[in-house]
């Protein structure tokens, strides 16, 4: 299946949740990701039960804390 | 208010601007925009809306110039170090364009000031270092009803949104500050400073579409960009109606200071 990840596509076979795509694409802290799955927010807590579906679209939004430094 | 010949002439390839046009001027003459902190956003930023002719601009920022901002806070100059960034701002934005009124604020924005210092502004930037502020800057001007810019970076990536009253804030994306050295702090991993003229020229449009009213807002969306590939994505955010403070029922109604996290510069902050 195909998931629009950042807005480019990857291919998977089987089935993968929200937690396992983030250990894929080496998120580094994905306990401070932000994750938005089809226009909706993934509470923390769903993330290892969330599995993801063919054309799903999904986005890691990062804190980026720096500006005044 | 009417334009005078030399208002005309500075601001003449804004004003050959169908979107901005005489009246459009007039609307980014009589702006008022806070910027808080005047560092390496700050300062692309307090440049070009002072060239564009915002009428009041407040600087909010405690700090004085060091010899590491030099690198990307392109406002600072080498003479400035050990300057107040607030007074070495002043005189930068007055020598581009001495009908700026300017307000300087020489300190850090915190829960008890802040109502007081964007009580007179139309627009507020978030040009901040770390997550307590910008969480801050976030809370008060929802409460507040006032629109503001977030913008963050960090190595080669940048983020930005624009919020007005009733569309998505910060906090519906990111609900709480991450726990103290949970990430990694910009004095730890480093920016381009380009990244910061990038990001901050792009929050300077968004205030200067605000006043002018034309265009579309980067409200309810996120841009986020890379510069090391160079791409830049639009992430469509909707208004989080469970928002800790913009949603219907709001559990934060009252502004705190959080423990400061991010971007301990040399400890000063
Ligand atoms: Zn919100």
């Amino acid at each position: 299946m195909k998931i629009k990840v950042n807005n480019e596509y990857q291919e998977f076979d089987g089935e993968i949740t929200v937690s396992e795509l983030l250990t894929k694409n080496n998120v580094e802290m994905p306990d401070m990701v932000s994750v938005q799955l089809n226009g909706e927010f993934v509470k923390r807590d769903n993330f290892s039960s969330t599995s993801l579906t063919d054309q799903d679209e999904i986005n890691f939004l990062y804190f980026l804390g720096g500006g005044n430094f | 208010m009417s334009l005078t010949d030399e208002q005309l002439e500075r601001y003449s390839r804004h004003i050959i601007l169908k979107d901005v046009g005489i009246e459009g001027q007039e609307k980014i003459l009589n702006g008022k925009v806070l910027i808080i902190g005047a560092g390496g956003l700050g300062a692309p930023i307090a440049l070009y809306l002072a060239a564009a002719g915002v009428g009041t601009i407040g600087i909010v920022d405690g700090d004085l110039v060091d010899r590491t901002n030099l690198q990307r806070q392109v406002i600072h100059f080498t003479p400035d170090i050990g300057k107040p960034k607030v007074i070495s701002a002043k005189e930068k934005i007055k020598e581009i364009n001495p009908d700026i009124k300017v307000n300087t604020y020489q300190y850090l924005a915190s829960a008890e000031n802040i109502s007081d210092l964007i009580k007179g502004y139309d627009f507020i930037i978030d040009g901040t270092d770390n997550f307590a502020a910008k969480f801050l800057i976030n809370d008060a001007c929802v409460m507040a009803g006032k629109p503001f810019s977030h913008g963050g970076i960090l190595r080669f990536d940048g983020q930005t949104l624009t919020h007005t009253p009733g569309n998505a804030c910060y906090r519906c994306v990111f609900k709480e500050p991450p726990p103290k050295d949970a990430v990694p702090t910009c004095s730890q991993a480093g920016v381009l400073g380009a990244i910061a003229g990038m990001l901050g020229t792009i929050q300077a449009a968004e205030t200067l579409k605000f006043f002018i009213g034309k265009g579309e807002l980067l409200v309810n969306r996120l841009l986020i960009f890379n510069a090391l590939d160079m791409t830049f994505r639009n992430v469509t955010l909707k208004r989080d109606l469970n928002c800790p403070v913009c949603g219907q029922k709001p559990s934060i109604t009252a502004l705190t200071d959080y423990e400061q996290a991010a971007c301990d510069l040399k400890g000063q902050r």
